[in-house]
C-alpha cells in the first residue's frame, strides 16, 4: 500500500531524514516508534509533502508521491492527523469536521463518527474547535479524516498528553478502523499502547529506520526497545 | 422648515446621505482589502487602480459596445477580476514567500503602472457616465429628496456587503478559506487546492473593488485618479476596523462615512481629516483595530 524507499528530508539546511525505508500493506496498522527528535514526524510530512524539500521515493498503490502537491497527494487517498491537531480555532466544531473534502468513496459517515466519539456530537454546536478540550480536539481531528474516504491515515502521536480513558478510546477506533479496512501508520512514544493497536513497528533513530519488530515478538524485544527508547 | 441641533434638517439628511454613500464605498473597498489580506498576507495597494478600471471598464463596455449599466454591474467585475487573477499568477504570487512589504511596494508600482496607462490613453480630465433611466429622478422621504441613485447605490452596496460576510461566514467555501487564513499548509494537505483559492480569493477581493467602481461611475466622473482620492481613506477605514475583519471592514466604513458626513455639517473644517482622527484614537486605545482579533 505505501512504499517508502530512501527518503530524505531537509529543513533549510538541516538534513533531517537520511534514506528512510520502509512499507506498510493494505490493512495493516504499523507504528514508527523512536526517541524525541528522530524524525517520525518529519517522516509523516515527508509522506503527505509538506516539508520545504525532500528526495528518494514514496510509493502510494504503487504511484509515485514525491514531486506532486499536498492537495494531490491528499487526493489520491492519504490523509494525515496531524502532532498538533490541527484544528481551525475560526471554523465551528461541525465546520472543522466537515472541512476536508472527500477523496474517495467508503469513509464513514458523520453518524458513524459521532458513535465512534459521542463527546462529538455533544459538541457539535460549539462555534470555535480550538474551544474543546485536548482530547477532544483529537477526537475531532480523526473524525475529520475518517469521513474523506482516505484508507491510508497517517496518525502523528494521537495519544500524547491525554487521560488514560481518551487514550483507549482512541485504541477501540484504531481497531475499529483497522476491521473496516483502513490501513494506518502511527507514530507513538507510547510502546505499551502502540502494542495494543499495531501488527509490526519500525524504530527510527536520526533519520533512520533501525530495526523492525512484529508486535508478537515486542515482549522478547523489551530490552532492546528500552534501549532504543532510552526508556 | 424643521431645525435639528440648530441645523436645517434638509442639510443634515442631506450630508447623512452623502455620508453613507462615501461609507458604501469604504466597506466595499476595506471589505476587498481585508478578504485578499486574510488570504494572501498582502495589503493590495492597486486596490484604487482597480476600483478606477472597474469604473472604466462600464464606460468602454457602454461607449465602445454600447452595452450599458446593468451589464456592466456583472461584467465590468468579471472582466477585472480576470485582471486580478493575471497579476496574481504573473506577479504577485512570487512574493509569498517574501516578506510583506514587498507585496506592499509591488502592488502599489502596479497601482501606479494601470492608473498612468489609464492617464495616457484618456487623459485626467474625467468623463461622466449618466446615471441609467430607471435609476434617475428623485424621491421625496418626506423630511428630504433622496436622489434614487445614491438610494439604489447604498442598498446594492450593503446587500453585495452582506452577501460576501455570508460566503465567508456561513457557506462551506467560507469555511474553507478561514481554515487556509489560519493554516493553508494544512487545508492543502486535505486535498484543497490553495493557490487555486488564493488566486480565486485574490480576484473575488478585485472583483468587489470593480463593482464599486461602476456604482461609483454615474456619481463620481470616471477618472484615472478616482481610485486613488478614496484609497487613503479606505485604508485610514481598514486600519480602524481590524486588518483581516469582515464585519469590521463593512461596519467601520459605512460608520466612517457618516462620522465624515456629520463633521461636514457640523464643523466642515475637520471634514478631510476627521477618519484620520478617529485612526490614531483607535490606534492609541486598541492597536489591533476595532473589530481586530488578537494575534
Ligand atoms: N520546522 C523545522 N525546522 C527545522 N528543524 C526542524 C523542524 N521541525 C523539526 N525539526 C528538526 O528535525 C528533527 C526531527 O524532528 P521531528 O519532529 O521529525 O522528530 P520526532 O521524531 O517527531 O520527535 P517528537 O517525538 O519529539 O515528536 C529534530 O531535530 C527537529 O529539531
Ligand atoms: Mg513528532
Amino acid at each position: 500500500m505505501l512504499e517508502v524507499k530512501g527518503l530524505n528530508a531537509w529543513y533549510g539546511e538541516s538534513h533531517i531524514l537520511h534514506g528512510v525505508d520502509f512499507e506498510v500493506r493494505e490493512g495493516e496498522v504499523v507504528t514508527l516508534l523512536g526517541r524525541n527528535g528522530a524524525g517520525k514526524t518529519t517522516t509523516m510530512k515527508s509522506i503527505m509533502g509538506l516539508v520545504p524539500r525532500r528526495e528518494g521515493s514514496v510509493k502510494f498503490r504503487g504511484n509515485e508521491m514525491v514531486g506532486l502537491m499536498p492537495n494531490q497527494i491528499a487526493r489520491a487517498g492519504i490523509a494525515i492527523c496531524p502532532e498538533e491537531r490541527g484544528i481551525f480555532g475560526s471554523l465551528s466544531v461541525t465546520e472543522n469536521l466537515m472541512l476536508p473534502p472527500i477523496v474517495a468513496p467508503g469513509g464513514l459517515t458523520v453518524e458513524e463518527i459521532y458513535t465512534l466519539f459521542p463527546n462529538l456530537r455533544e459538541r457539535a454546536k460549539t462555534a470555535h474547535g480550538t474551544k474543546l478540550s485536548g482530547g477532544e480536539q483529537q477526537m475531532l481531528a480523526i473524525g475529520r479524516i475518517l469521513r474523506t474516504g482516505a484508507k491510508m491515515l497517517l496518525l502523528d502521536e494521537p495519544t500524547e498528553g491525554l487521560a488514560p480513558v481518551i487514550v483507549q478510546q482512541i485504541g477501540r477506533t484504531i481497531r475499529e478502523i483497522k476491521n473496516r479496512g483502513f490501513t494506518v501508520l502511527l507514530v507513538e512514544q507510547n510502546f505499551r499502547f502502540a502494542a495494543t493497536v499495531a501488527d509490526r513497528h519500525y524504530v527510527m533513530e536520526h533519520g533512520k529506520i533501525v530495526d523492525m519488530i512484529p508486535n508478537h515478538l515486542l515482549e522478547t524485544s523489551m530490552d532492546k526497545l528500552h534501549e532504543y527508547l532510552g526508556v | 422648515m424643521i431645525m435639528i441641533f440648530g441645523i436645517p434638517g434638509p442639510l443634515l439628511f442631506g450630508q447623512l446621505l452623502l455620508g453613507l454613500i462615501n461609507g458604501a464605498f469604504y466597506a466595499m473597498l476595506s471589505l476587498g482589502l481585508a478578504v485578499i489580506f486574510g488570504m494572501l498576507n498582502i495589503i493590495n495597494f492597486a486596490h484604487g487602480a482597480l476600483f478606477m478600471m472597474g469604473a472604466f471598464v462600464s464606460w468602454i463596455l457602454l461607449n465602445y459596445l454600447g452595452i450599458g449599466y446593468f451589464p456592466a454591474l456583472i461584467l465590468s467585475p468579471l472582466l477585472v477580476g480576470i485582471f486580478g487573477i493575471v497579476l496574481e499568477k504573473t506577479v504577485i504570487s512570487r512574493l509569498y514567500k517574501l516578506d510583506h512589504l514587498y507585496g506592499l511596494l509591488l502592488t502599489f508600482g502596479l497601482s501606479l503602472v494601470i492608473e498612468g496607462l489609464f492617464r495616457n490613453a484618456y487623459g485626467s480630465s474625467g468623463m461622466p457616465y449618466r446615471i441609467p433611466d430607471m435609476l434617475s429622478g428623485a424621491t421625496n422621504l418626506g423630511f428630504m429628496y433622496m436622489p434614487n441613485y445614491r438610494g439604489w447605490v447604498v442598498l446594492a452596496a450593503l446587500t453585495v456587503c452582506i452577501a460576501t460576510w455570508a460566503i465567508i461566514e456561513k457557506t462551506s467555501l467560507g469555511a474553507t478559506l478561514r481554515a487556509a487564513t489560519e493554516n493553508a499548509p494544512m487545508v492543502q494537505a486535505f486535498g484543497v487546492n490553495v493557490p487555486r483559492l488564493i488566486t480565486l480569493t485574490y480576484a473575488g477581493g478585485v472583483a468587489l473593488a470593480a463593482f464599486a467602481g461602476v456604482l461609483a461611475a454615474p456619481i463620481y466622473s470616471v477618472n484615472p485618479n478616482m481610485g486613488s482620492n478614496f484609497i487613503n481613506t479606505v485604508f485610514a477605514v481598514v486600519v480602524i476596523g481590524g486588518m483581516g475583519s469582515i464585519m469590521g471592514s463593512i461596519v467601520t466604513g459605512f460608520g466612517l462615512g457618516v462620522v465624515e458626513g456629520l463633521t461636514k455639517v457640523f464643523y466642515p473644517q475637520a471634514s478631510a481629516t476627521v477618519v484620520f482622527l478617529v485612526m490614531v484614537i483607535v490606534l492609541l486605545v486598541r492597536p489591533r483595530g476595532l473589530f481586530g482579533k488578537a494575534a
